[in-house]
């Protein structure tokens, strides 16, 4: 048998090289960003007062992850210009060639109306709909209107990564309650410094882009400035959690440690200026950056601690 | 032009292939397991009819 479409003439040049593997696909849901979107909301599931049978909890938190990279795959449809600019993004599957924008809008939409419909069957149409509108969120609300927009897009976009968790929660009870909006805060106030301080020390890519990030918009110094007040708001929320029933002693030492580190780094932050942090490459910066990677695992895994403890009756308060 | 089986477009496709089989075996094993927890627990089962007893009550 001839493989007649091998030999086909688009097949003779160039056309092949760019041919998709598995790989590329898998690269468009955004697997690292999928493993943030995982592990919260695996927590804000097993953190529930309503305990969810294993392979339905097992099946959700994956429709949740496959919703969570198909908001990936559109964003980086739509953002496959400013992505071919950026160093730091210039290596994604759409830019570099192997995946065609098509493909990527195609693949995303798919995912996105599987994912939202195999979550509704699997546990509620509730979490279902918190599913897809933290899709929209991102997609449209950030990817769309506020990234190129407002210098507060980090803030307001920050909210599509802090949804999971509460998707994780409704799957377990079918509503919101205060904690589930805790844990979406805590992912919300973070997202800010988290990622002005990424802004921070890759000046350049922002810049190429055109992306109005806060140091483009505003200058330098008034991002430092919002990292320290964003960060002392984080603090307060990320304290007051443990009070609640999520909460516990356990937690309350990994927020009292990091948070003490996590205000230092954003004071260090604050106190320099440009010709200090050039001096030694933004070394303060990427520390607070890696540390901040740090402060928000160990808060959900704090909590997932004392869910596990309040199952084996040793969480909590009481 | 002539492509040998081995060619590189060959590798690209058996890797997307292999995965797209993989993915949608997966698929079926999770669809399977979840009707099987959704039908023991009776997600499924019909309204009961009321008894006679409740019927009169």
């Amino acid at each position: 048998m001839s493989d007649v479409s091998i030999n086909s003439p688009e097949f003779t040049g160039q056309g092949f090289e760019g041919e998709a593997q598995f790989g590329d696909f898998f690269a468009l849901l955004k697997p690292r960003v999928m493993t943030l979107v995982v592990f919260t909301a695996a927590v804000g599931l097993l953190a529930a007062p309503v305990p969810v049978h294993p392979f339905v909890a097992f099946c959700a938190i994956l429709f949740i992850a496959v919703g969570g990279g198909a908001s990936g795959a559109l964003n980086m449809w739509w953002d496959a210009d400013i992505d071919a600019v950026m160093k730091r993004t210039a290596r994604r599957p759409i830019p570099a060639g192997k995946v065609t924008g098509d493909e990527a809008l195609a693949f995303g939409l798919t995912l996105s109306a599987f994912s939202v419909v195999f979550l509704g069957l699997a546990s509620n149409w509730f979490a279902a709909g918190l599913l897809a509108f933290t899709i929209f969120f991102y997609v449209v609300i950030y990817t769309m209107w506020l990234k190129r927009w407002t210098p507060q897009n980090i803030v307001i976009g920050g909210a599509a990564g802090a949804f999971p968790p509460m998707i994780g929660w409704a799957v377990a009870t079918g509503g919101i309650s205060v904690e589930s909006v805790l844990m979406f805060c805590l992912t919300f106030m973070w997202t800010p410094p988290h990622f002005w301080a990424l802004a921070l020390f890759i000046r350049k890519d922002y810049d190429h882009a055109g992306v109005p990030m806060l140091t483009v918009t505003h200058g330098r110094r008034s991002a430092r400035n919002h990292i320290l007040v964003y960060t002392l708001l984080l603090a307060v929320l990320a304290i007051a959690t443990a009070f609640t029933s999520v909460g516990g002693p356990v937690y309350l030492v990994v927020a009292l440690v990091l948070n003490a580190l996590f205000v230092k780094g954003a004071y260090d932050i604050w106190r320099r200026d440009e010709d200090v942090s050039e001096t030694d490459n933004f070394s303060v910066e990427k520390k607070f950056f890696k540390l901040s990677l740090l402060y928000l695992f160990a808060h959900f895994g704090a909590i997932l601690i004392e869910a596990v403890l309040t199952r084996m009756g040793m969480g909590g308060w009481t | 032009m002539s492509l040998n089986p081995l060619h590189e477009i060959h590798t690209r496709r058996f890797s997307r292939n292999l995965g797209l089989g993989l993915t949608l075996g997966a698929f079926i094993a999770i669809i399977f397991g979840l009707t099987i927890v959704k039908v023991s627990r009776g997600d499924y089962e019909p309204p009961r009819a009321p008894t006679a007893t409740e019927a009169t009550q």
